[in-house]
C-alpha cells in the first residue's frame, strides 16, 4: 500500500479565507446599504461592528488553522455569510421599529449572541479533540435531552409565549431548550443506533417486502415518538415536535437501511400528528391556517389565524424577482419579521433571486455535511455529522416551507438568520461539530501507516462495531469502522491522537490489525 | 452507511428544490394577485409612501409631498387648502383619496400608462419613483374672486373657457382644509374626519359638479329658448303669450309669475323680453308648445344624463322623464320649461349651457387637466379641448346670446354689469322646499362680443338673503366679480 504523504492533502484553508472575505463583505455590505438607505448615511457604529464580525470570523479561521487544520473550508464562510445577513436584516427591523417610535435593540442583542456562539465554537474545535469522545455520553446524552425539553414545563421556570411553552428564564434571557435538546438528541441518536444498528436492521420478519423489527426493539423510537407528542401537546410546539421527529427517522434510516423504519416513523407520526390536528385546538388552527389561509374569515382571526402567514405571502411577493433592496421594503409589516419571519423578511427585499441564493447557501451547507458523513470512517461520526445536517435541512424546509405554504406553519427559527440566542448557539456549535468531524475525516488517513505506528497499544475493542464488516458493508466502511472502534475507546487518551508537530497533521495510532 | 447517506442527501436536495419552487410560485407567479389583495397593507404603504407629484395652479404647488421622517417617508400638505379643496381633495391614510388626489392618481403616483419612460429611466438611474405634477387649468384669480364672492354662503361656482373647455374656477363652500386629514396620526385623522363628517354643511362635497343636484329655476328658460328657436317656429321678436297666470293642463293649479306680478299689459310679449324679466307664465306655454320631448332632447345635447370627467366624476344632470320614462304631461311640461319640478343640475351643466350659447352653438368638453410634467419637466400630457356636442346652430347662439345681453343690461341681471364690458346672462330663483328660501342663481358670460369666461353660480337656499333672495340680487354679484377678475386680466 501507499505511503499517503501528509502534503498531497489539500487542507483548504486558503479556500476558507477566500471564502470567508466574500461572506463578511456580505453581511457588511448589506448592513452598509440597511444605513445608507434608511439613513442616508453608514451605521453610527459601522466600523467598530465591522471590526468585530471581521475579528471574530478570522478568529475562528486562525483557530482552526491551529486546532482543525483538514475542516472542511465551505462551512465556517456559510455560516459567516448566513449570519452577516441575519443581522442586517434585524438592524434594518430595528431601524424599522425606531420610525415607529420603538426602541428596539435586537440587532445589538444578536450580535452579542452571534460572538458568545462564535465563542462556543471555538471552545468545541478547541477542546474536543475527536468527535468520538462524545460517543461516551450517549445515555447522558438521552438524559440531558429530556431534561432540556421537560424544562419548559417546570413552573416558574418555563414561560409561556404565544400560546407555546418552549422558553425557559433565565434571570434576564429566555431560553430555548429545544434548540439545544437538538444537539444532544442528534448524539444520543448517533450512539444509540451505531451501537444498535444490527439488532434494528437484521431482527424480525419480513412483510410486503418491508424488514420489520422486532417487538422489543421498537422501544427508543417509542420512547422518542412519545416525547415529540409530548412537546407537542404540552408545549404546543409542533415545530420541534416535527423536527426531533424528522431527525430521529432520518438517522435511523442512516443507521439501518431499512425503509421500513421510515415507513412506521411517518406512520407514528403522521397518526399523531393527526389525532393532535383533530383534538388539540392550536394545531387545529395551524391546519386550518395553512389550507385556508386566503378566507377572508381565517385571514381576520385575531388569534390562531392565517393573518401571519399571509402577511409573509404579501411581503414575499412585494419583493418579485429582484426585490426592493435594502430597506426600501416593508418587512416590519410582518409580525415576528425579525425572527419566524425573517425569510419573507430577506425576500421582500433581496427579491426571488436573494432568497434562492439563501437557500443554495444552506444546501451547500448541508450537503457539505453530507459529504462529511460520507468521507468520516466511523459510524457514530457518520451518523452524527449526517444527522445534524440533516437537522438543519430539515429545520430549513420546516421554517421556509411553513412561510410559503408548503407545509402548515410551525414556530421553528431559521438556522443563523433568525433572531434568537438559543438557536444561534446551538447551530454554532454544529458549526463546530461539522468543523471537527470533518477535520477528521479529511486528516491524511494513518491507515497505511499502520505498520510503522509507532507504540502500538494493545486493542481490547470488544464493541459490535466490527459486525457491519461480517455483514459485508462496502469496504471503506468497514475497514474504517474498525479502526474508528479502536479509537472510541482511546479518543479521550491523550496519547491516541498526537499532533505531529512537524507536519502539523495528526498521527492516529493504529492498534491491531484490520481482519477482514 | 454511505448508501443511505446518500439517498438522504437526495431527499434534502429534493426538499430545497420544493422550497425553491414554492418561492417561486409565490414571488413570480403568485405576485402581482397578491399585490393587489385588498387586504395587502403594503399596497397602501407604497402608495403613500410614494414621492407624489404636485397639484400646480398658475405655477404655485396647491398640493405637494415633502419627506418626513416616519414610516411613510412623505407628509402631503395644502397650501390655500379650503380654497382648493374641491378641487384637490384629500389624501389620507386612513379614508383614501378623493377629487383630483384619486381621479389623477396615475399621474401624481406616477403608475399612469402614460409615464411609463419616466419609469423606465428611473428604473436605470436607481432614482426613488417620483411621480408627476399635475398643472390645472385654473385661474388662481377667478378662484379667489369667487371663493371671496361667496363669502359665508353655501353654494357654489363654476367658470369656464368656453372656447376650450378650460375650468377657470371651482369654488364650494363651506369647504374643508384636507390638511387635516393628510396627517399620519390615524386618531387625529379620525377626529377630523368624524367632525367634517357630522358637519351639517357637507363641507366635504363639491356642489360645483358632485353635490345633490339643484333646480335651476329660471336658468332653465335658456333651455327651453334654445329648443323653441331650434325648432324654427318662434325668433327672438316673435310675440308670445305672457298671461298673468297660465291654467296649467289637466290639472287644477295654475303657474303664477314670480312675486305674483304681471309680465306684460297686453299679454303678449317677445321672446326676447320674456327671458329679460324672465316671465314664468311665457316660459310655461313656450315649453308646453314645443313639447316636453324636444325639451328632453335640447336639455340632452347640453349635457343632461352624460357622463362626465373632467377628470372627477360629474354627477349627471337630469332632465324629468315622467313615470316610466312615458314622458310628462302638460303641468309637468310647463314647470320643468322653467326649471322646477324635477329638474336637477349641477352648477357646471349650468355653465355649459352658457358655454354652447358663448362658443357659437359648440359646447366643448370641461377638463380641469391643463398639462403633466415627469420629474424632470418632460409635458407627459397635454390638454386638447375637443367638442362635446353642438347643441344649438350659430343662430340660435347669437340669439341666445343677445336675449342674455338684454338680461343683464336691463333685466333681472344688471347686478353682473362690468362697465367697460358687455356681459351676457340670466338668472334664476329656483324653489325647492316649501318651508326654505329659493337658490339663487346666475349664469352669463362676458365679453358678450368675445366670451371669454363663463360662468354659473348657485346659492343655497337664499344664502344671506334669505327668503328675499333672488338670482339676480345674490348670485349675479358674484357671478360678476368672477368674470372681471378674468376679464380684467
Amino acid at each position: 500500500m501507499a505511503t499517503v504523504e501528509p502534503g498531497r492533502v489539500r487542507s483548504g484553508r486558503s479556500s476558507e479565507i477566500g471564502l470567508l472575505v466574500l461572506a463578511l463583505a456580505l453581511g457588511i455590505g448589506a448592513y452598509a446599504l440597511v444605513g445608507l438607505s434608511m439613513e442616508g448615511r453608514l451605521p453610527g457604529n459601522f466600523y467598530v461592528l465591522s471590526g468585530g464580525m471581521i475579528a471574530l470570523g478570522s478568529g475562528m479561521h486562525l483557530i482552526i488553522r491551529w486546532r482543525a487544520p483538514f475542516a472542511d473550508p465551505v462551512i465556517l464562510p456559510i455560516a459567516v455569510g448566513l449570519n452577516g445577513l441575519g443581522l442586517a436584516m434585524i438592524y434594518r427591523l430595528d431601524l424599522a421599529n425606531h420610525l415607529k417610535g420603538g426602541d428596539s435593540e435586537l440587532a445589538t442583542k444578536q450580535l452579542g449572541w452571534t460572538a458568545l456562539g462564535m465563542v462556543a465554537a471555538v471552545v468545541v474545535v478547541w477542546f474536543l479533540r475527536d468527535h468520538r469522545t462524545l460517543r461516551r455520553y450517549t445515555y447522558t446524552a438521552m438524559v440531558v435531552g429530556l431534561v432540556l425539553v421537560a424544562l419548559p414545563l417546570v413552573p416558574g421556570l418555563g414561560q409561556e409565549i404565544n400560546g407555546a411553552r418552549i422558553w425557559v428564564g433565565l434571570g434576564p434571557a429566555t431560553l430555548q431548550p429545544a434548540e439545544f435538546a437538538k444537539l444532544v438528541f442528534a448524539v444520543f441518536f448517533a450512539g444509540y443506533l451505531v451501537t444498535n444498528r444490527d439488532t434494528l436492521t437484521l431482527a424480525g420478519r419480513k412483510l410486503l417486502g418491508m424488514q420489520l423489527p422486532r417487538l422489543r426493539d421498537l422501544g427508543p423510537i417509542i420512547i422518542v415518538w412519545l416525547a415529540s407528542l409530548a412537546i407537542l401537546v404540552f408545549e404546543r410546539d409542533l415545530g420541534t415536535s416535527l423536527l426531533f421527529f424528522g431527525m430521529f427517522v432520518a438517522m435511523l434510516y442512516v443507521a439501518t437501511e431499512r425503509i421500513s423504519w421510515v415507513v412506521i416513523g411517518l406512520t407514528l407520526f403522521g397518526g399523531g400528528a393527526i389525532a393532535a390536528a383533530s383534538s388539540l385546538a392550536h394545531v387545529q388552527g395551524r391546519f386550518n391556517g395553512w389550507l385556508h389561509a386566503m378566507d377572508d374569515e381565517v385571514f381576520n382571526k385575531a388569534f390562531g389565524g392565517s393573518g401571519q402567514l399571509v402577511r409573509g405571502l404579501y411581503g414575499l411577493a412585494n419583493g418579485g424577482l429582484f426585490g426592493t433592496g435594502w430597506g426600501e421594503g416593508r418587512p416590519d409589516l410582518v409580525p415576528y419579521a425579525s425572527s419566524d419571519f425573517i425569510v419573507t423578511s430577506l425576500g421582500e427585499e433581496l427579491g426571488l433571486t436573494g432568497l434562492l441564493a439563501i437557500l443554495a447557501m444552506y444546501l451547500l451547507f448541508v450537503e457539505r455535511g453530507m459529504r462529511i458523513a460520507i468521507g468520516t470512517r466511523d459510524g457514530f461520526g457518520k451518523l452524527l455529522a449526517g444527522g445534524i445536517a440533516f437537522v438543519v435541512a430539515w429545520q430549513v424546509f420546516v421554517v421556509v416551507g411553513g412561510v410559503t405554504r408548503v407545509i402548515p406553519l410551525t414556530g421553528l427559527t431559521m438556522p443563523f438568520l433568525a433572531y434568537g440566542g438559543s438557536s444561534l448557539l446551538a447551530n454554532w456549535i454544529i458549526v463546530a461539530l461539522m468543523l471537527r468531524i470533518s477535520d477528521n475525516a479529511r486528516r491524511p488517513t494513518p491507515l497505511p501507516l499502520r505498520g510503522g505506528a509507532r507504540e502500538p497499544e494493545h486493542d481490547d475493542d470488544d464493541t459490535d462495531d466490527a459486525v457491519p464488516a461480517v455483514r459485508g458493508d462496502s469496504p471503506s466502511d468497514d475497514e474504517t469502522q474498525v479502526v474508528r472502534s479502536v479509537d472510541v475507546h482511546d479518543a479521550g487518551n491523550p496519547g491516541s491522537a498526537r499532533r505531529n508537530p512537524g507536519t502539523g497533521t495528526t498521527e492516529t495510532e493504529i492498534i491491531g490489525t484490520v481482519d477482514r | 452507511m454511505n448508501v443511505p447517506i446518500r439517498r438522504v442527501a437526495i431527499v434534502m436536495l429534493a426538499m430545497f428544490l420544493v422550497l425553491m419552487a414554492a418561492t417561486t410560485w409565490i414571488q413570480y407567479v403568485q405576485a402581482s394577485s397578491l399585490n393587489n389583495d385588498p387586504r395587502n397593507v403594503r399596497t397602501l404603504y407604497r402608495e403613500y409612501g410614494n414621492n407624489r407629484g404636485s397639484i400646480v395652479v398658475g405655477g404655485e404647488e396647491i398640493a405637494l409631498s415633502t419627506p418626513v421622517e416616519d414610516v411613510f417617508g412623505y407628509q402631503r400638505s395644502y397650501t390655500n387648502g379650503e380654497l382648493y379643496a374641491p378641487l384637490t381633495g384629500y389624501y389620507s391614510v386612513v379614508y383614501g383619496r378623493s377629487a383630483l388626489e384619486r381621479s389623477a392618481n396615475g399621474y401624481l403616483n406616477g403608475s399612469s400608462d402614460s409615464l411609463w419612460w419616466s419609469r423606465v429611466q428611473n428604473l436605470i438611474s436607481g432614482e426613488d419613483p417620483q411621480g408627476s405634477s399635475v398643472e390645472l387649468t385654473i385661474d388662481p384669480a377667478a378662484q379667489q374672486a369667487a371663493w371671496d364672492a361667496l363669502g359665508n354662503q353655501r353654494g357654489a361656482v363654476v367658470a369656464l373657457d368656453p372656447a376650450t373647455g378650460a375650468v377657470l374656477a371651482m369654488v364650494s363652500k363651506p369647504s374643508y382644509d384636507p390638511n387635516l386629514l393628510a396627517g399620519h396620526t390615524s386618531a387625529d385623522v379620525t377626529d377630523a374626519w368624524n367632525t367634517l363628517q357630522s358637519d351639517e354643511g357637507d363641507p366635504l362635497v363639491n356642489r360645483a359638479i358632485a353635490g345633490n343636484t339643484y333646480p335651476p329655476g329660471s336658468t332653465f328658460k335658456l333651455v327651453t329658448a334654445a329648443a323653441a328657436l331650434e325648432n324654427g317656429t318662434v325668433d327672438a321678436d316673435t310675440l308670445i303669450d305672457a298671461p298673468d297666470q297660465l291654467q296649467l293642463p289637466q290639472s287644477s293649479s295654475v303657474l303664477r309669475n314670480f312675486g305674483g306680478s304681471t309680465c306684460s299689459g297686453s299679454g303678449t310679449m317677445t321672446l326676447a323680453d320674456a327671458l329679460r324679466i324672465s316671465c314664468n307664465t311665457a316660459f310655461g306655454q313656450l315649453g308646453i308648445d314645443v313639447g316636453d320631448d324636444a325639451l328632453a332632447e335640447q336639455a340632452e345635447k347640453f349635457g343632461f344624463g352624460s357622463e362626465l370627467s373632467i377628470p372627477m366624476r360629474v354627477t349627471p344632470s337630469r332632465f324629468p322623464t315622467g313615470p316610466e320614462g312615458k314622458g310628462l304631461d302638460g303641468a309637468q311640461t310647463a314647470l320643468s320649461s322653467i326649471g322646477q319640478f324635477e329638474v336637477a343640475v349641477t352648477p357646471l351643466q349650468m355653465a355649459m349651457v352658457s358655454a354652447a350659447i358663448a362658443n357659437d352653438g359648440e359646447l366643448m368638453t370641461p377638463y380641469l387637466i391643463q398639462q403633466v410634467r415627469t420629474p424632470d419637466l418632460d409635458v407627459a400630457f397635454e390638454a386638447s379641448p375637443s367638442e362635446f356636442s353642438t347643441p344649438i346652430s350659430s343662430e340660435t347662439a347669437t340669439a341666445l346670446s343677445e336675449m342674455m345681453v338684454g338680461v343683464v343690461r336691463d333685466g333681472t341681471g344688471t347686478a353682473a354689469q362690468i362697465s367697460g364690458v358687455q356681459v351676457a346672462g340670466k338668472t334664476g330663483t329656483a324653489e325647492n322646499r316649501e318651508d326654505a328660501p329659493p337658490h339663487a342663481w346666475f349664469t352669463g358670460f362676458a365679453p358678450a362680443d368675445d366670451p371669454q369666461v363663463v360662468v354659473a353660480v348657485v346659492i343655497e337656499n337664499g344664502g344671506d338673503a334669505g327668503s328675499e333672495a333672488t338670482g339676480g340680487r345674490l348670485a349675479a354679484p358674484i357671478a360678476r366679480s368672477v368674470m372681471e377678475a378674468v376679464v380684467s386680466r
